[in-house]
């Protein structure tokens, strides 16, 4: 809208906004400021100066052993989705550029895949997975991650891939590019931002993914999130660790879920919001 | 010819992903309907029998089965209330004319990103904890004793939690529903003398309607499956006071190794999510077109 | 060279006839306009002749040789489709250089190239940027640069002009036919605005329903439509139609009259009306004539100086000779 809005409306709309917005905010900053206290001034009533002690950090990164389930969680997130996205670019690609009647179908079946419980299939897969040695093992969670999120890798990659004109790939049909050259110098140049914005959405789910990694993993495999649950009962001396582990399991995802805002509707909704 | 030779290609391209999922979907969910109807405990494995239907009979008469559903449903109907409408209302407010609208929106969006046991810890150690929480410190503030969220309202808190990690996707959704809503319609409506009540309830609201939809939707099917939530703060109690349905499975098949009883749970779950998941594929399937 | 000829071709979309068997001949450095309103099947014939669609019968000779079953990179032909199709991600260089490396040819016969097409299009300062920083008209004249320098034996062009403004579109409508004047290459030129056929065309190709309706250059159209649907579509404003009783006076179900073949005078004539909307355009003046006993609104033009208001009463005059005249099935009575 064109028109402008008064500076007083303007800055008491920024008031309540932000208001809300740190409110929202609040329990993320507040264990960002108590990782940076001493265990004694985590206890010790509300407080939001830090004494900036980097003590906590220390010793989550030299106690609790913090690095092993810090590359779990890097192997499996990183891991499934690249797995996810070599089965996936070639399917989204078929059902995208050259669709059948059953290519809707199809799409649908995925997306009802999605929809099953996971606690519906966890006694079979535990079950298998304990015969078969993939439990507490990073390969097992791999897979079974990227399976996971193979329907929602498969839509996204469907949806970007769609938005590519048709008539590019028929322009460079014309100007003699073969089968090879229209992937190579069109498609594939044309079908990378997709791709990222996909493979930085899977990466965020499967970091947070706290069912299976927590069923499927006791201590070699644990990522960060079966790692973080197993606090579940600090005892009174260890906020301040507990906020930095917090800190450091947190921090990397989110600041990629800040550069990927707009693709986590898209990926979500499974394209029903653009 | 050339249009005739991708088709076969094609084909194959899609293979693999139809093949996994195919695997990943049917063999694990018939194993699931097999074991529902034996009787199989892992502590006692030799014993394991043909049951019928009894473990869908143990299920549905044990109390803490109705009780669970119940559980599963007011936390999925309460966390579905509070970002739904939170979610329009921080949506419409970041979608005002504000100062530093970006860091606005990253602040707001923030909690989703937070895996849910350390969402979970956040919860329980900073903010709701009886002695060293916020909750309390401003309790202790005012003069009031604190509250012991878990012991006291463990559903509520639970609620509460995961309403926090989700008010961001329903916000983000709806916000993005919002900044596509045509500004001439609006500015067409405000021409016709329509106050902003009714702009927002005969323009925005049915304009968002589909976003909503989305959302009440999407949340559900993963609102039914919350459970590291629980685990970390209540582990489903006390007694069975913030136990859902996944959580229920979870403690026959880990806790008491009752293979049978958490797949008749399992199929149980099934059915439920199907319910929600038909209603989601006619409103994504109308947009495939 | 760039002769194209179409014999018995026809495409079906599962039961669905789009274009009957038709035969076609384009000859060499022919400007040929396929005009018909929209869902007549020109485009389906452009992408045809390009190898886009397969055809369901008939053949496609290049020059002579069957290209029916060759893959649009083979065909020679180069095409600029309606929404420019640029490759977004390549510079406005890299866009007109791809058909040739493509082709594999020599980087300075890419570089002479490039530089004598961008010459021409006025494109010199804009080869480095991105198709997405220009503006409509000069995509528009990238998708003509990119298709130039493959020196095709025939250009396609698929309402190359109607994503652009009015204004514009008359000045890239002027570019076109300089660039066919100087290249002197067959062009098949697809459009459903009968302004565009008429001043580019040499040869004008209507179609209705995937028929070819009438085939001949524009004065040809002008002077003596085949048949009622090119009478009205050819020609602006629209020839006026008449039936009933006012047709069966000149012995036929249909007659029709342009605008500018009927007189218009405040003294007396054959028809007496009341002048509904007038139009002063200055050169011209259009006049809607209403209550004249006729079914129809006759469309009237005339000098630009004839001041005509409405409510005006005036009597029209047909030009005799220029009455055309059709039968019962919509044909030219000769």
């Amino acid at each position: 809208m064109a028109r402008a809005v008064s500076r007083n409306a303007k800055i008491g709309w920024t008031i309540a906004a932000w208001s809300v917005a740190l409110i929202i905010f609040f329990p993320i900053l507040y264990t960002i400021i108590t990782s940076l206290k001493t265990e004694q001034e985590a206890i010790s009533g509300f407080n939001l100066i830090p004494s900036f002690s980097l003590s906590s950090y220390e010793a989550v990164q030299s106690q609790n052993n913090y690095w092993r389930p810090f590359s779990n969680s890097v192997v499996i997130a990183v891991g499934s989705t690249l797995l996810a996205l070599i089965v996936a670019i070639p399917a989204a690609w078929a059902m995208a550029f050259s669709p059948t009647k059953r290519t809707k179908d199809i799409l649908m079946w995925m997306l009802s895949t999605k929809m099953m419980p996971a606690v519906a299939v966890l006694v079979p897969i535990y079950l298998i997975f304990l015969r078969t040695g993939l439990m507490d093992t990073r390969t097992g969670l791999v897979i079974v991650l990227m399976l996971m999120n193979l329907p929602i890798v498969v839509w996204m990659l469907y949806t970007y891939f769609r938005e590519i004109p048709g008539e590019i790939l028929e322009a460079a049909r014309m100007d003699g590019a073969s089968l090879r050259d229209e992937i190579l110098y069109v498609l594939t140049p044309m079908a990378v931002p997709g791709i990222a914005s996909t493979l930085l959405l899977n990466i965020i789910l499967a970091w947070n993914e706290a069912f299976w990694t927590i069923q499927l993993t006791t201590t070699n495999a644990a990522p960060l999130s079966a790692f973080i649950a197993s606090f579940s009962s600090p005892q009174g001396l260890f906020w301040a660790k507990l906020s930095a582990a917090s800190t450091m399991a947190i921090a990397p995802i989110l600041i990629l879920g800040w550069f990927s805002q707009k693709q986590l509707v898209r990926g979500l909704t499974f394209g029903a919001v653009k | 010819m050339a249009t005739r030779q991708t088709a076969s290609l094609a084909r194959l391209m899609r293979a693999p992903a139809i093949i996994l999922l195919l695997i990943w979907m049917v063999i694990p969910l018939g194993m699931t309907l097999y074991y529902s109807f034996l009787n199989y405990n892992l502590l006692n494995p030799s014993v394991t029998s043909w049951a019928g239907w009894f473990n869908y009979q143990y299920f549905y008469t044990d109390p803490a089965f109705l009780e669970s559903i119940w559980n599963t449903i007011v936390l999925v109907l309460g966390v579905l209330l509070i970002t739904v409408c939170g979610g329009i209302g921080i949506a419409m407010l970041i979608d005002k004319p504000i100062f530093g609208q970006g860091i606005v929106r990253i602040l707001v969006i923030s909690p989703f990103f937070v895996m849910p046991p350390v969402a979970a810890l956040i919860w329980k150690n900073m903010i709701m904890h009886p002695s060293y929480g916020v909750f309390a410190d401003i309790a202790k503030f005012f003069g009031a004793s604190p509250v012991d969220w878990f012991a006291q309202f463990p559903l509520l808190s639970i609620i509460i939690i995961v309403a926090w990690q989700w008010l961001p996707f329903a916000t983000l959704i709806l916000l993005t529903a919002l900044q596509s809503l045509d500004g001439e319609q609006m500015e067409a409506a405000e021409m016709d003398g329509a106050p902003a009540i009714s702009r927002f309830i005969h323009l925005v609201l049915p304009h968002m309607a589909r976003a909503i939809t989305v959302v009440i939707l999407i949340q559900t099917i993963f609102l039914l499956g919350i459970y590291a939530e629980i685990l970390v703060t209540t582990n489903g109690g006390p007694g069975f006071a913030s136990t859902n349905l996944t959580f229920l499975i979870y403690r026959a098949a880990r806790l008491n190794f009752d293979i049978g009883g958490a797949a008749a749970g399992g199929i149980i779950a099934v059915i439920l999510a199907n319910i929600v998941a038909i209603f989601l594929m006619r409103a994504v399937g109308r947009n495939l077109d | 060279m760039g002769q194209i000829t179409l014999e018995e071709v026809a495409k079906r979309f599962g039961e669905v006839e789009v274009i009957p068997p038709l035969d076609l001949t384009i000859e060499d450095g022919e400007f040929v306009v396929f005009v018909g309103p929209s869902g007549c099947g020109k485009s389906t014939l452009l992408r045809l002749i390009a190898g886009l669609e397969d055809v369901s019968g008939g053949r496609i000779l290049i020059d002579g040789t069957d290209a029916t079953d060759a893959s649009p990179a083979k065909r020679g032909l180069a095409m600029v489709f309606q929404s420019y199709a640029l490759y977004p991600h390549m510079s406005v260089r890299k866009n007109i250089a791809f058909p040739m490396r493509m082709a594999g040819l020599s980087k300075d016969e890419q570089d002479r190239r490039i530089e004598a097409a961008a010459k021409a299009l006025n494109l010199t300062n804009y080869l480095d940027r991105r198709p997405g920083q220009l503006s409509g008209g000069q995509r528009q004249r990238v998708a003509i640069g990119r298709a130039i320098v493959r020196e095709p034996s025939a250009f396609l062009f698929d309402e190359p002009l109607s994503n652009l403004d009015a204004a514009l579109r008359v000045g890239m409508r002027l570019e076109i036919s300089e660039l066919h004047n100087r290249l002197k290459t067959t062009m098949i030129y697809v459009t459903h605005d009968q302004v565009e056929a008429m001043t580019m065309a040499d040869k004008i190709v209507v179609l209705q329903a995937g028929r070819i309706e009438q085939v001949g250059s524009p004065l040809d159209l002008y002077l003596r439509p085949r048949n009622v649907f090119v009478a009205g579509f050819i020609g602006s404003p629209r020839m006026n139609l008449f039936s009933g009783p006012t047709a069966a006076e000149y012995g036929a179900e249909t007659i029709g009259v342009r605008p500018e073949h009927i007189a218009i005078s405040a003294e007396g004539g054959k028809w007496k009306g009341r002048i509904g909307v007038s139009e002063h355009l200055g050169s011209d003046s259009f006049f809607y004539v209403e209550e004249t006993g006729l079914t129809e609104t006759i469309t009237v033009r005339s000098d630009g100086e004839l001041g005509f208001r409405h409510g005006d009463t005036v009597w029209l005059t047909p030009n005799e000779e220029r009455i055309h005249r059709f039968d019962k099935t919509g044909d030219r009575i000769a």
